[in-house]
């Protein structure tokens, strides 16, 4: 047990050899990864770390006409007004960019194999569009639809209250795509919206926590003991993100 | 083709509360215990650090703790005559993959079930008379009283938080007096309480109700188990449930038995390995071990002398119906055990707006509220309301994530300005009074093979035939008008109340309280397996967790689960390896 | 699936002692020689003898560096990378070819009592022949029938990688001269048995000022400073005097007893390398021997505030890199900067008071109090930064299984911001310790340890 638990200690989870499990085959051993015996295995410096998305304006999965939607989407959904920032101010357009860029547009934790059938509303999800996919084939759709209503002009260059308007259609379902089916691009971009203006900044979306601060989230805070028992009270401290708050740097 | 591994005496497939419990209370009575874990390790100061965990997006609205349905998943539909299409990315309920299972990212509502929910069938006909069409209710096989010395077991594992009710047949003041009696109170006193659970304390008051603090596995202060392991004191951060414990203050398989387990030479676990199937002998009625493939792909027959299912409770049935172990429930002919009564759980919130007042939810904890269970079980007379069962009213202030949690008035739209402010002026100033009901079990609700679709080994996804019936919308409105009643009684500007209707959807999430498949019972006709969830078919093997619930019960299954594992262990222990063979002769 | 964001581990980490300036004592451990032929000696092993000789070796802490990652116990090959280069620790199990199979009795009570290996060749002082030569020949030759008793294992290490001229043995005895006392422990009339059964462990077998006692810049005990804290590795092995503020003024006797049985006590958690004396060590010794041992730590003097300020080593070093000590640091008065502690402080309530409290009183037994908490304000940071860089464990045991672990901050805490949550948690509640430069954090995260 004692080499056992070194070896968990000191190499983590690999290549531990619990007693009896090690197999032959053709003469050669085949090591069993992760066995874990004799110890919690733990290593220092090793941490589960978020991936923080790629930093900067320039857009990495929409191209120029895209982006160009998207921003005129996401400032309607949450918009700009007396009250503060709102969805585009906060990033959210850049963090839907890396979003379709990464894991979640691709649906790489998704079951995506068919048989594809439509189903009912409460079976969910039935569309073999990835994210990404959904949201190419609905802007374009809708940029479509946006030209053969209004004079030729993509959604991003209509008035606020003309996006307004083709934005509840989607929502309704009203307004017919080509390809994408609107309440479902609807849903999935207005969730991501409001995602990208409220998760953390460090995915490039509620940018100086203004998201947060708008509703008064404290953000990724971890105590709140000395507050409990005060009811009815204001919390009195800024919001602070997994990246810190500028009170964390030493004015100089 | 396999590699065959040397025998061990006990085999766990998973590792979770169930796991870690077995494998706690086997190594004890000195048996060579291996756990099959398909996901990783994951501990607290790596891999759920409060330096990243609060993270909505990542944990929550990624999912990077549960399931992966690109790995496996199941398919859904409502009735037997529609065709079920797979659940392509979670919603409804949160299956975990990963050491410590659903254990770590669960809220920490830790309950007992009433006496008269082990025997529903029995105790509802007795009362009322035969039961409606359809309602396949049945008699679970043991008792509370025999379960009590279980659940106090797993409560003191566990170190919860709350106040007793009843102690030995006493009503305590400021408990719950529904309970069944309980031969001791809690090991921790309850949580501080925020401000909406307390003015919702108040409102139940006068209403005429009895409310009490919730009992909770988030630590009300420092706690050291009997096993020696220890539990710091809850921060309050409100990222419990879909998130995991950066403190240790919440109770997991990992900050209440791992320390302990972890270090015994009779235990080994491996991770990153997928049992595949569990093998048997000629006759069919002996469990020979299982085969299971790493994460090389690479695939090993691991014999055993005991096969304990100890996975979330859809792969338990899923392994069984793809193992050929018993026979397939068919809902036409009500003929099987495989599969039947799957339940789940009907809930529905009604909020309270305010304008003056400041209920800070970001400070929470999973299982910090107060609840009133005058309307669970059988605590109420059924008598011409249509439905048996019923589940409890509570509120909670788990969290103010805000993609999450961000309530807004009825009548508001998505999206727009108005959104904008409605989410603002709500966000600090909304309590939340939620109900938590039971689903009886109902003859078309039950699990089976999928005829299409197929999950990354090339096995069957199982497949999920589940909606609500009569007896659940009946009861839900029932509860959902009754918390109304309190939810006024609050003092808030606007009250709105959001009833459960239509068919159930696999969509917005719900509870993670799926139930039923391989139920317990006293008949192998009608149950899969027996009171201490032994296989009927093959008695050296056990199936762990919740998939042994008859029917669902209107609360949190997690304590219940933990009490029937400690139960079952003490019958292998006591009785199983004395005489190998069956512990209860059909 | 879920484990896929793992920063990479830092390489060589493990044990990778960079302490440029101090690690020598620690970074020098015996090397094997090639043993000379010959029978071992013929040895009548009563159960009793090997029983002893097991508790002995426990309390020599000998298999936590005969042991190598992954290897057998005993059978040595442990990396030591030094600032001088790799060294392996030899295989102590009665292996002919590769252990100690062909030593006798004699030659090993030669080895631990005067630092000379089988054929009389100099061992290098890392292997604490300076403390060992304090035990008795009765209980040398109980460890060795305890090892006698262990399986052979076959294992030869890789090849020392020593440059000239530490690689030259003969170097040592010129060490010896100047720095090695030998002889067996005497006691000290008119203290009691208790504990001049603690002084004997403490200075002998215990070798407790391998890494407790600052050490000059040839790796032996610096003058005047026996057991008041030294640099081992990347950690700083704190001070053992009676100091209140950074020594174990405030620990009672049981307080120490606490700690060496189960790795926690109401002040302290174990972890790093003292995390493995425990493990190996001091968690399997008697109550009454840690009780000896705390008796006679309990009785050490506490020390001006300036003792064991920079060592010879540290000033030469210093001198040549131009590195300012603290005591000459700009930011490096008495008092730190308030705006420093003021992000100090944003730092702290933000990301440390989940366990260790807005007050620093933390939870007893659990998450160490920062407040008075000596190993915050011992006189080097360098414990301070590592844990905040690259987290800390508490040390498991079989009476405090939970093994409670401080996560790391290196990665998303920067060094001005380390250096600002180091510094106020070293000043804040009435602590009071040096401020924490970011050139220390840098060297700390960069595994050069900063001097003092």
């Amino acid at each position: 047990m004692a080499q056992d638990s070194r070896l968990s200690r000191r190499q983590l989870l690999a290549g531990s050899v619990a007693a009896g499990s090690a197999a032959l085959a053709g003469g050669a051993p085949l090591a069993e990864a992760h066995v874990i015996h004799g110890e919690v295995p733990w290593q220092e410096g090793e941490a589960n770390v978020p991936v923080p998305a790629a930093p900067g304006d320039a857009y990495q999965f929409f191209t120029a006409d895209e982006a160009a939607f998207v921003e005129a989407f996401v400032a309607r959904i949450i918009p700009k007004d007396d009250l503060g920032p709102g969805a585009l101010e906060a990033g959210a357009a850049i963090f839907i960019d890396r979003q379709l860029a990464g894991a979640f547009g691709a649906a790489e934790r998704w079951y995506m194999q068919g048989p594809w059938e439509k189903g009912s509303d409460s079976q969910g999800y039935q569309s073999r569009y990835t994210p990404a996919a959904l949201y190419r084939a609905a802007i374009k759709d809708i940029d479509e639809y946006c030209r053969k209503t209004h004079g030729g002009n993509v959604f991003a260059r209509l008035t606020p209250a003309q996006q307004d308007e083709v934005i509840g259609g989607l929502e309704k379902g009203t307004v017919k795509l080509d390809h994408a089916e609107a309440k479902t691009f609807f849903t999935v971009a207005q969730q991501n919206t409001v995602e990208g203006f409220f998760s953390d900044p460090i995915y490039g979306g509620n940018r100086d926590m203004v998201g947060w601060k708008l509703i008064g989230f404290p953000g990724a805070r971890y105590d709140y003991r000395p507050w409990v028992g005060q009811h009815n009270k204001p919390f009195p401290l800024p919001p602070v993100g997994l990246h810190g708050r500028p009170g964390w740097t030493p004015k100089s | 083709m396999a590699t065959k591994l040397p025998e061990v005496d006990i085999l766990l497939v998973g590792f979770g509360w169930t796991g870690a419990i077995l494998a706690q209370e086997l190594t004890e009575a000195g048996l060579n215990v291996l756990a099959l874990e398909r996901g990783a390790w994951r501990d607290t100061p790596t891999d759920f650090a409060p330096t990243f965990i609060q993270d909505e997006l990542r944990y929550y609205y990624r999912h990077a703790l549960f399931q992966e349905p690109m790995r496996e998943t199941l398919t859904f539909r409502n009735s037997p005559d529609q065709t079920a299409l797979p659940m392509r990315r979670l919603g409804s309920f949160l299956p975990a993959t990963g050491v410590g299972g659903a254990g770590i990212h669960w809220n920490g509502q830790t309950w007992r079930f009433l006496p008269s929910d082990f025997v529903a069938r029995s105790h509802n006909e007795q009362r009322y008379g035969p039961l409606a069409d359809g309602l396949t209710v049945q008699d679970w096989g043991v008792t509370y009283d025999e379960l009590e010395p279980y659940y106090d077991k797993f409560e003191y594992l566990c170190g919860i938080s709350g106040k007793a009710g009843n102690i030995q047949g006493k009503i305590q003041p400021g408990g719950n007096p529904f309970e069944g009696a309980r031969q001791r109170d809690y090991p921790n006193p309850p949580m501080e309480m925020t401000y909406a659970p307390t003015i919702f304390a108040q409102a139940a008051e006068k209403v005429g109700v009895h409310p009490f603090p919730c009992p909770s596995a988030n630590m009300s202060r420092p706690y050291t188990n009997p096993l020696g392991v220890q539990l710091g004191p809850c921060t309050y951060c409100g990222f419990c449930e879909k998130y995991a414990c950066g403190n240790y203050s919440k109770s997991s398989p990992q900050t209440t038995i791992l320390p302990v387990v972890m270090r015994k030479p009779n235990f080994t676990l491996k991770t990153e390995c997928e049992v595949l199937t569990i093998n048997r002998d000629s006759t069919g009625r002996r469990a020979t071990g299982v085969t299971y493939v790493d994460a090389q792909g690479r695939e090993w027959e691991q014999p055993a002398d005991i096969v304990v299912l100890t996975a979330f409770i859809l792969n338990n049935v899923q392994l069984l119906l793809t193992s050929g172990i018993g026979k397939p429930y068919d809902p036409g002919t009500g003929q099987g055990t495989i599969g039947k009564n799957y339940a789940y759980q009907i809930v529905s919130s009604v909020n309270v707006f305010y304008d003056d007042k400041l209920m800070n939810p970001f400070i929470g904890a999973g299982a910090l509220g107060v609840g009133v269970d005058d309307w669970n079980g059988d605590n109420f007379d059924h008598s011409g309301l249509g439905f048996i069962g019923g589940g409890y009213l509570a509120c909670w202030t788990t969290n103010g994530r805000p993609i999450e949690t961000h309530p807004v008035p009825k009548g508001t739209p998505m999206w727009g300005a108005k959104f904008k402010k409605a989410v603002r002026d709500s966000y600090l100033r909304t309590a939340t009074v939620s109900t938590h009901g039971a689903v009886m079990s109902h003859r078309n609700n039950h699990l089976d093979l999928d005829p299409t679709y197929r999950d990354v080994h090339g096995r069957p996804l199982l497949r999920m035939t589940f909606d609500y019936h009569d007896n659940e919308h009946k009861m839900s409105d029932y509860l959902t008008a009754k918390a109304t009643e309190i939810a006024k009684a609050m003092g808030g500007r606007e009250v709105d109340a959001k009833p459960r209707t239509g068919p159930y959807s696999i969509v917005p999430y719900q509870t993670t309280h799926n139930t039923g498949g391989a139920i317990m019972g006293t008949d192998p006709r009608s149950s899969a397996v027996n009171r201490y969830l032994q296989s009927w078919d093959v008695p050296n093997l056990f199936v762990m967790g919740a998939s042994a619930f008859p029917q669902n019960p209107g609360y949190n299954p997690t304590g219940t689960v933990g009490a029937l594992t400690y139960w079952a262990a003490a019958a292998i222990r006591n009785q199983y390896l004395k005489h190998p063979g069956p512990l209860v002769q059909a | 699936m879920t484990i896929v964001e793992h920063r990479p581990r830092r390489q060589g980490r493990a044990w990778a002692g960079h302490d440029g300036r101090r690690g020598i004592a620690v970074a020098l451990f015996i090397l094997a020689a090639a043993a000379v032929a010959g029978p071992a000696a013929a040895m009548d092993n009563s159960y009793a003898q090997v029983q002893r000789g097991r508790y002995l070796a426990a309390a020599g802490d000998c298999e936590d560096c005969h042991t190598a990652a992954g290897g057998k116990p005993y059978a040595g090959g442990r990396a030591i990378p030094t600032p001088f280069g790799t060294i392996y620790s030899p295989n102590i199990t009665p292996d002919q070819a590769t252990g100690l199979g062909g030593w006798t009795r004699d030659q090993f009570y030669r080895a631990m009592h005067e630092g000379l290996s089988a054929h009389g060749a100099h061992l290098y002082p890392a292997f604490p022949y300076t403390n060992f030569t304090r035990a008795t020949r009765e209980d040398v030759d109980d460890i060795w029938a305890y090892l006698q008793t262990l399986d052979p294992v076959r294992s030869r290490h890789p090849p020392n990688e020593l440059p000239w001229p530490l690689s030259m043995r003969w170097v040592m005895s010129v060490w010896n001269t100047l720095f090695f006392d030998e002889g067996t422990f005497k006691p000290t009339p008119g203290k009691s048995a208790e504990w001049n059964r603690g002084a004997y462990l403490v200075e002998g077998l215990g070798h407790c000022g391998a890494c407790h006692t600052q050490k000059n810049f040839l790796g032996a005990d610096e003058g005047g400073s026996f057991l008041q804290g030294g640099g081992v590795q990347d950690w700083f092995a704190s001070n053992l005097g009676g100091d209140h503020r950074d020594g174990l003024g405030a620990w009672s006797k049981d307080d120490i007893v606490e700690y060496l049985a189960t790795g926690r006590n109401r002040h302290a958690g174990a972890g790093g390398p003292m995390g493995e004396v425990i493990q190996y060590s001091t968690s399997k010794m008697t109550h009454d021997d840690l009780a000896a041992i705390a008796t006679y730590l309990k009785d050490l003097p506490s020390q001006p505030e300036n003792a064991g300020s920079d060592s010879t080593w540290d000033q030469i070093v210093g001198f040549f890199e131009g590195h300012r000590s603290a005591s000459d640091n700009e930011d490096g008065g008495a008092k730190p900067d308030d705006k420093v502690m003021a992000a100090g402080e944003a730092i702290y309530v933000d990301q440390c008071a989940a366990c260790h409290k807005a007050d620093g009183t933390g939870v007893p037994g659990m998450f160490p109090p920062l407040r008075g908490n000596a190993n915050v304000q011992a006189r080097s940071p360098t414990t301070v930064a590592h844990a905040i860089l690259y987290g800390v464990r508490t040390e498991p045991t079989n009476a405090r299984p939970t093994p409670f672990a401080m996560p790391a901050y290196g990665w998303k805490l920067k060094n001005p911001e380390v250096a600002a949550v180091a510094t106020y948690v070293r000043n804040a509640w009435g602590n009071h310790a040096a401020p924490v430069t970011r050139d220390q954090v840098h060297d700390v995260r960069t595994g050069i340890v900063a001097s003092e």
